[in-house]
């Protein structure tokens, strides 16, 4: 699904990514884990095309992306949610949902069919999976921030996307909305059959979802497989785990 | 549904008749409400619903002036092209200078809507062969059947009503809402694959459209064009008007037009400091009216509601 080769990235003389190479397999749950710092959001970042690579390759379903603007990347299937809270804030929360599905449905600049309505279903139906149905009409500025959370991955569901990024998808969460909430996006990926990659540093969220485990560290990847493995890795214990 | 569409056209069309009635000298003052009301909704396309603020919508409004004015006094091209030409180079000037601008965010946008504005007001002002220079286009002919108030403002009315009226339906359309989501957060709009350049430049050809069009009218009107109709103040005068109406309501810049201009006409009837009045507004404006009158009107629940924009 996705294929990372030789990436990396330089901001003024800090090198955030240094040859960053991995592989998501369609339908995969995969992470990427390591401290603040090492690298996730920048990796993010260049995936969906809103920082350009200085080396390496994208590809995604085969297609070479890298270097494409964001709109051009989103509409190949690659949706993506942001670590602080991304939304339109003074618009309604059905509105949020609403224009996401117009610009799916490639609707956006239309210009004399009436908005209103238009997609009415599909977002309801949309903000029913992230249980915020009941809110539709309220300004989505005003929502608690775990809301705001689960009105963002709406946004990202709202493109029908065959593959999802969670960039640090329970950030300032509670315990409770992060075990609900995970429990959400892991069964929204099962039954949409999505291809799931995200980022964490909560260790206890990583390992009771994602299936393949990949260790940033310093804008390199120093480990990488299945939970269990990983745990187990002497470097990923000395860097990170021996942290806890 | 329908029916609410029904009582609106009428309340429209009778409010739009009423200056009909006046002494001519209202009559005309009306006519000036109209034409910088349609200027004032065309530049909110871009100020309320996309978030950017242009510093230069005289440019388009001075060239659907000279546009219409240098056809009619200069060709024999029929009325109905002259006028329809207006608003076409028009969208042709916004279009290149949108181009440029839409690359820029924030106050660098406005600073070279700005700079462009100033070069068509320079291009105006010194281009004696062409457009007469700082003496201005005068003498433009208009047709028999425009010639008196109560026709031109017949006239004037009719063309504003079917333009606010389609513009409406575009900003209700997704096409609006597309701009709102941009001004809202331009990054989140990308990301949901929303060209915002495209559809910012897009907002930006409309607008100068719809400015160059009340140009071209306002041409007809003075029988002239002017180089302060493409001059800077011309542009802070539409912003103003926008401000004191209130940009997030659709015909928030249209009240603030007349208010504006109303006022206006009643101060230099007494003072000749203007001016002055016009500082205390701004004050008030920002101090007490936030969000302009429409919201003073409406109520802060009202106006402020989420869609914000997408109040008639």
């Amino acid at each position: 699904m996705l294929e990372i080769s030789g990436v990396a990235k330089a901001f003024g003389g800090f090198q955030a990514l240094i040859g960053v190479s991995l592989r998501v397999e369609p339908g995969e749950i995969a992470a990427i884990i390591g401290p603040n710092g090492a690298g996730k959001s920048t990796l993010f970042n260049v995936i969906t095309g809103h920082l350009v690579p200085d080396a390496g390759r994208i590809n995604l379903k085969g297609r070479d992306i890298t270097g494409l603007p964001p709109h051009a990347i989103c509409r190949l299937g690659l949706a993506r949610s942001f670590q602080r809270t991304n939304i339109f804030p003074r618009l309604s929360v059905f509105d949020n949902v609403q224009v996401a599905i117009l610009s799916h449905e490639g609707r956006a600049q239309e210009m004399w069919s009436r908005a209103r309505d238009l997609g009415r279903e599909r977002t309801m139906a949309i903000l029913e999976d992230v249980g915020l149905a009941g809110r539709a009409a309220e300004a989505s500025g005003s929502l608690s921030y775990g809301d705001q959370k689960q009105l963002e991955l709406g946004i990202a569901l709202a493109l029908e996307p065959e593959m999802l990024l969670l960039d640090e998808p329970t950030a300032g969460m509670s315990p409770q909305e992060t075990r609900s909430s995970m429990a959400l996006v892991a069964r929204i990926a099962r039954d949409r059959r999505l291809t799931l990659l995200f980022t964490e540093h909560d260790m206890g969220v990583v390992f009771s979802v994602a299936q393949r485990i990949r260790v940033l560290h310093q804008g390199r990847i120093i480990a990488e497989g299945a939970p269990d493995e990983v745990r187990r890795n002497d470097e990923v214990k000395r860097v990170y785990l021996g942290k806890h | 549904m329908e029916r609410r569409l029904v009582v609106r056209a009428v309340a429209g069309v009778a409010l739009l008749a009423v200056p009909l009635v006046l002494p001519q000298f209202y009559l005309l003052l009306s006519v000036e409400i109209l034409i910088m009301g349609l200027f004032a909704i065309g530049f909110n396309v871009l100020m309320g619903y996309a978030g950017m603020v242009s510093f230069g919508h005289a440019a388009f409004f001075g060239v659907g002036a000279y546009t219409c004015g240098l056809l009619l006094k200069k060709t024999e091209a029929p009325f109905v092209v002259a006028f329809l030409a207006a608003p076409v180079v028009a969208v042709v000037v916004a279009a290149v200078i949108g181009y440029f601008c839409v690359r820029l965010t924030r106050i660098y946008f406005s600073m070279l809507t700005l700079a462009f504005s100033q070069i068509v007001w320079a291009t105006a002002h010194k281009w004696y062969s062409l457009t007469g220079g700082d003496n201005g286009l005068v003498g433009v002919p208009i047709p028999a059947w425009l010639i008196g108030p109560r026709a031109f403002y017949g006239f004037v009315a009719g063309v504003s009503l079917i333009v606010v009226a389609v513009l409406w339906r575009i900003m209700e359309a997704p096409f609006g809402r597309t701009l709102l989501a941009i001004r809202e957060n331009a990054e989140r709009a990308e990301f949901v694959g929303i060209n915002v350049k495209r559809t910012q430049l897009t907002a930006f050809a409309l607008s100068g459209a719809v400015s160059g069009l009340a140009g071209g009218m306002f041409a007809l009107f003075t029988r002239g064009a002017f180089p302060e109709y493409a001059f800077w103040t011309k542009s802070a005068e539409v912003l103003i008007m926008t401000l004191l109406g209130g940009p997030h309501v659709f015909l928030g810049p249209a009240l603030g037009a007349g208010i504006l201009i109303v006022l206006n006409s009643v101060v230099t009837s007494y003072t000749e400091y203007w001016p002055i009045v016009l500082g205390i507004i701004l004050l008030a404006l920002i101090y007490v009216f936030p969000g302009g009158m429409t919201r003073m009107f409406l109520g802060w629940r009202g106006a402020g509601r989420p869609a914000g924009a997408t109040r008639a």
